[in-house]
């Protein structure tokens, strides 16, 4: 393979909060060095453009590459919820290879059997067939024997377990928070307690086992307070948000909008508000996507009998730049939270401009103006809470192992 | 004594700007002059309605009204089919058991067809909240929200307060204690929203398993004792709790809550002695109201209810088709 050089970039370098001016040089597929050009002929112009690692998606729920492709995602982490479920190593396989050739597809092995909550399934086969982590999937293991032996096991593989932290108990039939809105549209509500309490068994659980639990989700500020102090006493957790939680609270689904229901349901303003506070103080580890396309026959229903979930893959990266123009955080920082931590959690070698790292990265406009519209997505499906919405940021080159994968 | 009197005639708005909505969806969107016009049109029905066996009017006459039923309703679907049928239309009941909704279509696909029929309104009943605003979206005729899920019921908060006009000669003012299930109650909010509109203080007891969070900032108070909360009460509603919510999940049992949220004869002393008992039916006799307060002539207005509910649909189905019979100001 003959290699590339990206000229006259901002590289998004490791560890350092601005992009700088830096020639990146690709060779077989991975990251040769980092500041000057090599003597070959494919050159790849970026000037004007900031040069960044591929963004991981950890945890999308389908294997959508027009959509990972606009998005600049060269990495999706696919959740365990498919058809069939990811619980045996064949499934697991196949997935893995779907995403070929212009995308890594690193699937989510299911905690238990079915997903159904009670019976383990065969984790360490499935990595063998390439997971890169353990999943409960969209729901929670209520039983803490279970989940207590799955933590144990993960952690002698060396296996993440990512989470989802609803109990299910108090979460019942609530397709909604607590508050004035799901009162007013008579929508089944539950208290942001739901999370607190799934955290704080998990984060007791992951104390017990020393696996390293990731909460793919956290959402209300006493749940970051809990994942503040779990870190603060050593434990090896980490923690995500979706774009959605972090930009909408839930007045959003007010008029019964179907596409701002998400899983958890989106919370009040105070706590929208805290969970930028934990982006900003590196609480917050993860911002994916939750990538969840779907089409009409799922969300052009009633409210409580629709489908939770949002096409996001496309609007992860320019909605989370707005942290970076809002000066909430650095453009460094950002794609620490878009793909350093995320490969980190995983086990890639990948998600950093550095030398020897996979050369899989993105050359972005930051300022390029364009305008959210669900009925023109590359996705599956275009359900957006985000529709209409100007936003700012345009992927123009993607290199998937050093490879240059066409729009 | 009406309490219509009270309204000169120039008090609304000419024409359709009187009631400037396609749909009837909910009272929440309301202003409190057009729930006052409503009102005010029901009188006419409830006078025609008393006038003996010629208690006919064929405005709507040639008109097709749909009542599309996907929960189970008597007095409701009664109620709107006995309106549609006083003012002429040709009146359609669809009743969820035998449609193709069981046969797993969609709501839309369901709304499409029944547009498709040329409807000229379409009274809904769904169990979903949101479903009837779903529908309105995808046809061309005014709908009716008949109940939809915990959502709203228009219809039975306009019957509800012309009861209490018509008895108590106002809304505002008065203390309205409203009592049950709040949290699964369509009824409850479009109450709540429709008596505080009109000026009412607005009470709500429930049991805490049964109250919504939040409920205040709708301007209610809200009381888990509904001993305290009868103080001074002019009106005291009682709501229906369903029976599957009394095995243990919400409330340990029947005779329990009774015990606490039963209306019996102690309890109504301590309202005002004319406090005025309502109740949206069915009725649960002996889980949420004695059955000597319901049948009480003079205190209990729940039959009332009934007829104000007649004349409350009639007078909707006659302002949301003026649109479309090209009534002088509103075409």
């Amino acid at each position: 393979m003959t290699g590339i050089n990206i000229l006259g970039g901002q590289a998004v370098l490791p560890g350092i909060a601005k992009a700088e001016a830096a020639h990146i040089h690709i060779e077989n597929g991975k990251i040769a060095s980092v500041g000057k050009a090599a003597p070959i002929a494919e050159q790849l112009d970026a000037s004007g453009l900031i040069v960044a690692p591929g963004i991981i998606d950890l945890g999308v729920f389908k294997t959508d590459k027009p959509a990972f492709r606009f998005g600049g995602i060269t990495r999706a982490a696919l959740m365990p919820d498919q058809s069939p479920v990811h619980d045996d190593p064949a499934t697991v396989r196949y997935a893995a290879l779907k995403g070929k050739p212009d995308l890594w597809v690193h699937p989510l092995a299911a905690a238990t059997q079915g997903l159904d909550g009670l019976h383990m399934a065969e984790i360490a086969l499935m990595k063998e067939a390439s997971a890169v982590g353990v999943a409960t999937g969209r729901s929670w293991i209520a039983d803490s024997g279970i989940m207590l032996r799955i933590m144990r096991y993960c952690a002698a593989l060396d296996l993440p377990v990512i989470v989802h932290s609803e109990d299910a108990g108090l979460a019942g039939k609530a397709v909604a928070t607590n508050g004035e809105t799901a009162t007013l549209l008579g929508l089944s509500s539950a208290s942001p307690a739901t999370e607190t309490l799934a955290i704080a068994r998990d984060l007791i659980l992951a104390e017990e086992s020393g696996a390293h639990v990731h909460f793919r989700q956290v959402t209300t500020a006493r749940g970051l307070d809990l994942i503040r102090e779990g870190k603060s006493r050593g434990l090896r957790i980490s923690c995500g948000i979706t774009p959605g939680h972090l930009f909408l609270s839930d007045n959003a689904i007010f008029d019964f909008r179907t596409f701002a229901r998400l899983s958890p349901p989106l919370r009040d303003e105070a706590n929208r508000m805290s969970c930028i506070a934990a982006v900003a103080d590196g609480t917050i580890d993860v911002i994916s996507s939750g990538h969840d396309p779907r089409g009409p026959e799922d969300k052009r229903l009633p409210f409580s009998e629709a489908a939770p979930g949002m096409a996001g893959a496309e609007t992860l990266l320019a909605l989370s730049l707005n942290l970076v123009r809002e000066g909430t955080i650095s453009t460094g920082r950002l794609f620490e939270l878009l793909a350093t931590n995320p490969a980190r959690i995983l086990g890639l070698n990948a998600g950093r401009i550095a030398e020897g790292c996979e050369a899989d990265v993105i050359l972005i406009d930051p300022d390029a103006p364009w305008q959210v519209d669900g009925d023109k997505m590359a996705a599956l499906a275009g359900n957006t809470p985000f529709d209409r919405l100007p936003v700012q940021g345009r992927v123009r080159h993607m290199l998937k192992g050093g490879k240059v994968i066409p729009a | 004594m009406t309490w219509t009197k009270n309204i000169a005639a120039d008090r609304f708005p000419a024409g359709s700007d009187a009631f400037p909505h396609r749909h009837l969806l909910g009272i929440a969107g309301l202003q409190k002059w057009e729930i006052l016009y409503i009102l005010k049109e029901a009188e006419h029905w409830v006078a025609l309605n008393r006038s003996g066996p010629a208690k006919h009017d064929d405005r709507l006459s040639g008109m097709t009204i749909i009542n599309a039923f996907f929960e189970n309703s008597t007095r409701t679907l009664l109620s709107f089919e006995i309106a549609g049928k006083r003012l002429g239309a040709d009146v359609v009941n669809m009743h969820a058991a035998q449609s193709s909704v069981k046969k797993g279509e969609t709501l839309i696909d369901t709304a499409m067809t029944l547009n498709a029929m040329r409807a000229d309104a379409i009274v809904i009943r769904h169990a979903s909240s949101g479903a009837v605003q779903l529908i309105s979206s995808k046809v061309d005729c005014p709908v009716l929200n008949a109940g939809d899920g915990s959502h709203e019921h228009p219809t039975q908060a306009l019957l509800d307060a012309l009861t209490i006009m018509r008895r108590k000669g106002d809304v505002e003012g008065q203390t309205v204690v409203i009592c049950g299930d709040v949290l699964h109650s369509r009824v409850a909010r479009s109450n709540i929203f429709c008596l505080k509109s009109l000026g009412a203080d607005v009470r709500v007891v429930a049991p805490p398993a049964l109250m919504p969070h939040g409920i205040e900032a709708f301007g209610a108070k809200s009381y888990s004792d509904f001993d305290t909360a009868l103080n001074g009460a002019d009106v005291v509603m009682m709501l229906r709790l369903q029976n599957e919510r009394m095995q243990g999940d919400f409330i340990p049992s029947p005779r329990e809550y009774y015990h606490l949220y039963g209306l019996d004869e102690r309890r109504l002393a301590l309202a005002k002695p004319d406090a005025l008992v309502m109740h949206p039916g069915p009725m649960n006799r002996g889980v949420e109201i004695a059955s000597n307060i319901a049948d009480h002539v003079e205190r209990s207005a729940i039959t009332e209810q009934v007829e104000m509910g007649v004349a409350v649909r009639m007078a909707c189905l006659d302002i949301l088709t003026r649109k479309a019979r090209s009534v002088e100001g509103w075409a």
